[in-house]
C-alpha cells in the first residue's frame, strides 16, 4: 500500500500524528525521518514510548529513508513518513523522486517566524524551501486534522516575489 | 486539606503553593483545573499550561520555567504520545526527581489534591490508580 501521509511536522510523533491522523486513518506504521532522532537512541525511546503497540514506529536517517522508501510503500498496512522540517522532506523528495504529495502539518511559532495559519509560521527562508517543494512538482497543502480543510499551499504563501533585475 | 499553604500579608486569603503543573492539548488543563477548583475549592494546587500553536522547545521551555517559578515537581499530562508528555520526559532526562502521570482525568487529580505532601511518588501512583478507577462503561448491553 503507498504510504498514506507524508508529514512535515516540528513536533514529529504527538497526539495529533498518533490520535489525530493515526486512528482514523487505521495507521499501521509511522517512519519518523530525521538524522538527529536516527542518531539517538535516548530520542527514539522516548518517541516510541507514546505509540500504542499496534503501531509500528521507525527511526532513520534521509539517506537511509531514501534507500528503504520502497518498503514503505510495499508494506501492507497505512503508513505515515513524518519529517520535522522542510528541507527534509525535501531531501527525501529529491531522493525517492516518488512523492507526489505533502502535508504540512505543523511549523510552530519561533524567533524570526512569520504566522501564516494558526499552526504554521515560516521563515522567509522556510517559504522558499516550500516554494522549491512545489516546484518539484510535488502538491503542497497545510492541515494539522483530517477534520480541517486542506489549504494549497500556494494560498497560504501568495504569489511568489518578482524576481529583482539588476 | 493537606497542600502546603502560602502565608501573604495579614489579611491576605491564604492561597495552596502549586504542587503540580497539569499541560495538554487545548483548553485541557485550564477545563480541568476549573474542575477541581468547582469541586474542591484547590485548583490552585494546580498550574495549567497549553500545548497549544507551541513548537516542542517552547513547550518544554514553559514547562521548565513552570517548574522553577513555582517549585512544582509534578506533571499531569494527557496523552502519553503528546507533545507535553514528551517535554516533561525531557525534563526528566536532567531531574530525576520530576514525576509524569500521563492520561490524567478528573478523578486523578481531585485524587493528588487530597494526598499529603511527601512522598510525590506515592501521591502520583495514589492518583493515576484512582483515575484508572473512575473509567467505566455503563449501559450498551
Amino acid at each position: 500500500m503507498p504510504v498514506t501521509l507524508y508529514r512535515i511536522d516540528d513536533r514529529l510523533i504527538h497526539g495529533q500524528v498518533v490520535v489525530g491522523w493515526g486512528q482514523p486513518l487505521g495507521i499501521g506504521l509511522i517512519v519518523l525521518v530525521d538524522d538527529n532522532v536516527a542518531a539517538s537512541d535516548w530520542e527514539q525511546d522516548l518517541y516510541r514510548m507514546g505509540v500504542p503497540p499496534e503501531m509500528e514506529l521507525r527511526f532513520a536517517d534521509v539517506a537511509s529513508a531514501v534507500r528503504d522508501h520502497a518498503s514503505y510503500s510495499a508494506d501492507r498496512r497505512a503508513s505515515i513518513v513524518v519529517t520535522g522540517d522542510i528541507a527534509t522532506m525535501y531531501r527525501l523528495v529529491e531522493g525517492t523522486g516518488a512523492i507526489n504529495q505533502v502535508n504540512v502539518g505543523g511549523i510552530h511559532h519561533r524567533a524570526g517566524r512569520a504566522q501564516k495559519m494558526r499552526y504554521l509560521f515560516l521563515t522567509p527562508d522556510e517559504e522558499t524551501q516550500l516554494r522549491r517543494l512545489m516546484s518539484t512538482g510535488v502538491k503542497v497543502s497545510a492541515q494539522d486534522v483530517p477534520a480541517a480543510r486542506p489549504v494549497p499551499i500556494e494560498d497560504v504563501l501568495g504569489p511568489a516575489p518578482a524576481e529583482t533585475t539588476g | 486539606m493537606t497542600s502546603s499553604v502560602h502565608r501573604g500579608e495579614p489579611g491576605e486569603e491564604e492561597r495552596p503553593q502549586p504542587r503540580a503543573i497539569v499541560a495538554g492539548h487545548g483548553s485541557f488543563a485550564d477545563g480541568l483545573v476549573s474542575a477541581v477548583q468547582q469541586i474542591s475549592g484547590c485548583g490552585d494546587v494546580f498550574i495549567a499550561l497549553s500545548n497549544q500553536g507551541l513548537a516542542g522547545q517552547d513547550i518544554e521551555s514553559r514547562l521548565r520555567a513552570a517548574s522553577a517559578d513555582s517549585g512544582a515537581r509534578v506533571f499531569f499530562t494527557d496523552l502519553p504520545a503528546g507533545s507535553s508528555t514528551v517535554a516533561v520526559r525531557r525534563i526528566m532526562r536532567d531531574d530525576s526527581g520530576i514525576v509524569l502521570i500521563t492520561g490524567a482525568n478528573l478523578a486523578t487529580l481531585l485524587e493528588f489534591v487530597f494526598q499529603p505532601d511527601g512522598d510525590l511518588a506515592q501521591a502520583a501512583r495514589n492518583a493515576a490508580e484512582k483515575g484508572r478507577s473512575a473509567l467505566a462503561v455503563h449501559g450498551g448491553s
